[in-house]
């Protein structure tokens, strides 16, 4: 601004000058801050992603011990008919020593009829370390083992060895029918 | 970039960096940088145009992350920008009319340099830079056109790429590998596609030479007679960034108007319809921007020729520094040239007109029949030659010019600028 | 100096209308037709919004007329629970849960592939997807309709020059064939179609489509009350699908309009603030 001194002189009163600059000054940046708005809104989920994010899955068809993967807003979902000795293994564990503390229970949701059903397992089959997929039926727990940077998962899906930090996902499901369940 | 630097580093960080690399007193030197006194709002339009081509890269960029490069797609991309991206509808909107904006800004700023002479000595590179910006405009605006597959996309793809099969013996080649395949299809809109992204940076590329060639020899002014000293200039911050930035809001609510209330007003219905290789539409017609070619083009009846004259019409542009033979830049003090530039401007919009026109319907009824626009265009064309090629070369030998002011600054007091 | 401001300034408007206005001779120039009348609709204009019970029975027409020859591949059924849609519920912001919108996309049946065995089979629709194709393609549905291939719908009011106006006049622009007009086979005459002879029957008759009154729950958590349907005419039923179909081509024209306003505002006090500024900096300098 130092031209606009030497050549208006300063023979103009200050105070108003300066709310005009100041004014149009803010507007722009008002104008500047309004404008990036939809610039960065763009790249958030568009309407027909967020959509498109429930499945159905029918578990009749699963036998004890067997596992499917279902893709699920681009993850797997692992769904696991657990035996009754993986049941017993996932109670049986003391939580006080967890990393991160759950009990079996709170991992499942109540089925058609209202109670907890420990068979059915449902979890997001992404290690929460750095996203890889675990191998199921593996690792020192029985669990889940992640190849990409060693995590041990047990029987219920919770970290037990290794970096990841968190246990396995739970996703949002419920019963919609006896052998039903809708993720998401 | 020229001239004396007038940038002294205060702190001792702005002393370092100036010894290592002067970034700071490129910008300050840039925002400071004499301009003549006497530039009025036609000189606003370079400003525009920077922020034109901002807002395009801007919006491109965007776009491409949501749009899908494939024939099979394409149209429904668009399609889901519009309606499920979020603002989608607001960035393509921009992005399509901000084509239409840029080339409003750039015939402006071509008239204006028309007119005021600023191709002549010594800004002739600066005129050649600007001729190959707009060329490159040209080209960016057609590929994009094609981008969204509509029906006008894929038929004016159609008849620009079959200009290329008109050359004679290599033409049906050539035009084979433009489109990469017998006709217009995937291979061709894919590439269209990159090209289209790629060029906007040639473009920028080509305006930051075009900015180094006016501030190494200084902007032309209304009336078209150098700076002779300090007097007749002013810095170009803060009193043209603040000059061309009422300019620009006045032109953002030109934008706005379009974006928001007459989005599909500079478009086609038929490119709201999916491409068709089966059916052509009606009438094909270019963006308006390219009308006056699109006149010229089919001004005369062989193929070759209209495209060789199309070509010229363009190629005579980069010439004209040595077209014109008059001394005086400003059609200021050529009373008569500019008698001849204001029916040059006329033709043009008549070339335009006729351009949207089918060539056998009736322009101006006359008795029973009337002139078709047919040949209103060639008139059109005739006198768009005769412009360049005779009367800008004779006019300067001939025309007596109003003489000339002594400064900039005197040009002021005496009420002339 | 405001003087040559103000004609500059009259100069560049001028410039740029006409320079645009050669584009628009471009597109009014070819409607072929000749019985076009501008019709009064409420989404014109700067502040125009579309009329919900109005778009509400147009769909009724389109599902129940027109869906048998013509798809609207642009949509999907959670659009139609949108804000500003024909079947937007403020309590189900998400349009997925929008009870009306499940019963509409349950009423479609969309093609999938069976998760256990990978047929391709056909089940009931869900919000999340598109309305389906009703023709598997093209040749199809050429083959169907005489030749003629009935055009998507979901962007007809933009894909015709003319817009609404177009589409109104061509759905109730069916006459008897004057005597001298020699009608190809399997056409019908109209006023409105370049040529005037069109493939598709005269699809709108009075009381077709039989409107209920519709239930709105009233505003702000008041009494609910019903709306009386008008009746079922002609000219109605081409009324109501012509405003179901503009949304359906440009379902953020209220929110384009709303935020062009708010643009227009802030665009106008801006360049007087700039305005201002040039003057303030520009005092005492001679130009």
């Amino acid at each position: 601004m130092s031209d606009t001194h030497t050549i208006d002189g300063d023979h103009e009163e200050p105070s108003r000058r300066d709310f005009i600059y100041i004014a149009t000054g803010v507007t722009a940046a008002i104008g500047a801050g309004a404008l990036a708005w939809p610039m960065v809104m763009q790249m958030t989920a568009a309407s027909d992603t967020l959509a498109a994010g429930s499945i159905e899955i029918d578990v009749s068809k699963l036998e004890e011990g067997q596992q499917i993967k279902v893709l699920w807003r681009g993850k797997p979902i692992f769904v696991r008919y657990r035996t009754p000795k993986e049941i017993a293994e996932a109670d049986s564990v003391d939580i006080a020593t967890l990393r991160d503390p759950q009990t079996d229970n709170e991992r499942l949701v109540p089925d058609f009829a209202g109670a907890l059903n420990p068979k059915i397992l449902v979890m997001i089959g992404v290690c929460t370390h750095f996203g890889c997929i675990p191998i199921g039926e593996a690792g020192d727990f029985d669990g889940w083992y992640c190849p990409c940077h060693g995590s041990h998962y047990d029987t219920s899906g919770r970290i037990r060895k290794g970096p990841a930090p968190k246990n396995l996902v739970i996703p949002e499901y419920a019963y919609i029918s006896d052998t039903v369940i809708k993720v998401g | 970039m020229s001239g004396h630097s007038t940038y002294e580093p205060k702190y001792a960080a702005e002393k370092w960096i100036d010894k290592r690399l002067p970034i700071i007193r490129m910008g300050v030197d840039f925002m400071h940088f004499p301009s003549p006194r006497n530039l009025n709002y036609w000189y606003a339009f370079g400003g525009i145009l920077a922020l034109c081509l901002m807002s395009q890269i801007l919006t491109g960029i965007i776009l491409a992350m949501h749009y899908t490069p494939t024939a099979e797609e394409a149209f429904n991309s668009v399609q889901r920008i519009r309606r499920d991206v979020p603002f989608g509808w607001l960035l393509q909107s921009m992005h399509a009319v901000g084509a239409s904006m840029f080339f409003l800004a750039v015939y402006i700023h071509m008239f204006r340099g028309l007119f005021y002479g600023s191709y002549k000595a010594p800004r002739e590179l600066l005129w050649i830079i600007g001729c190959a910006i707009y060329l490159a405009m040209m080209a960016t605006g057609f590929l994009g056109y094609t981008l969204p597959w509509g029906q006008m996309s894929f038929w004016g793809a159609t008849v620009i790429t079959g200009f290329f099969g008109a050359i004679p013996f290599v033409g049906e080649s050539l035009q084979q590998w433009l489109l990469g395949g017998y006709s217009v299809g995937d291979p061709t809109l894919q590439r269209f596609f990159s090209l289209h992204y790629l060029l906007p940076f040639v473009i920028a590329a080509l305006v930051g030479l075009h900015v180094w060639a006016v501030h190494h020899v200084g902007q032309n002014n209304p009336i078209g007679i150098d700076v002779k000293n300090k007097e007749d200039t002013l810095s170009f911050h803060p009193f043209y960034t603040m000059k061309d930035g009422f300019a620009i809001g006045v032109f953002l609510m030109i934008f706005a108007l379009f974006v928001f209330y007459l989005p599909d007003a500079l478009g086609h219905a038929d490119n709201y319809q999916r491409a068709n290789p089966m059916v052509t539409p009606p009438h094909i017609v270019p963006e308006w921007y390219f009308l006056p070619y699109y006149a010229i083009l089919r001004a005369v009846p062989d193929k070759l020729m209209g495209i060789m004259l199309m070509f010229g019409a363009i190629v005579v542009l980069f010439v004209l520094p040595w077209l014109d033979t008059s001394k005086v830049r400003s059609m200021r003090f050529r009373p008569t040239t500019r008698r001849f530039f204001y029916i040059f401007l006329f033709m043009c919009f008549v070339l335009g007109w006729c351009g949207a026109n089918s060539p056998d319907d009736i322009a101006i009824p006359m008795g029973e029949g009337g002139m078709t626009f047919k040949w209103l265009s060639r008139i059109g064309t005739l006198y768009y030659f005769a412009f360049f090629l005779f009367l800008l070369p004779v006019l300067g030998w001939v025309e007596k010019t109003k003489p000339l002011p002594d400064s900039i600054t005197k040009a002021i007091n005496d009420g002339e600028a | 100096m405001s003087i040559k401001l103000m004609k500059s300034l009259c100069v560049g408007a001028l410039l740029a209308v006409s320079g645009l206005g050669v584009a628009s001779v471009a597109s009014a120039s070819e409607d072929g037709g000749h019985k076009m009348e501008h019709q009064k609709w409420g989404f014109n204009g700067m502040f125009g919004t579309y009329d919900a019970d109005a778009m509400a029975r147009g769909y009724q027409v389109y599902r129940e007329v027109c869906a048998s020859c013509h798809a609207l591949e642009h949509l999907s059924f959670r659009h139609l629970g949108d804000k500003g849609g024909p079947f937007y519920n403020p309590e189900f912001p998400n349009p997925s849960d929008n009870p009306d919108v499940k019963a509409f996309a349950q009423d479609w049946s969309v093609p999938d592939i069976d998760q256990d065995n990978g047929d391709p089979i056909d089940r009931p629709g869900i919000p999340a997807d598109k309305f389906p194709a009703i023709f598997p393609n093209a040749i199809a549905a050429a083959a169907s309709n005489g030749g003629a291939v009935p055009p998507d719908l979901s962007l007809i009011t933009k894909a015709r020059t003319g817009g609404a106006d177009y589409v109104y006049a061509l759905l109730t622009g069916y006459h008897e064939a004057p005597h001298d007009v020699d009608m190809a086979e399997g056409t019908h005459y109209n006023t409105m179609f370049p040529g005037n002879q069109i493939k598709m029957a005269p699809p709108l008759f009075d009381g077709l489509v039989e409107y209920a009154a519709r239930t709105v729950p009233g505003e702000h958590g008041g009494e609910a009350h019903t709306i009386a349907a008008p009746e079922a005419t002609a000219e109605q039923m081409a009324r109501d699908v012509v405003e179901f179909l503009t949304w359906a081509g440009d379902p953020k024209m209220e929110v384009r309009k709303k935020l062009g306003f708010a643009t227009f505002l802030y665009l106008f006090i801006f360049s007087l603030l700039l305005f201002a500024t040039y003057k303030q900096v520009w005092k005492g300098v001679k130009h």
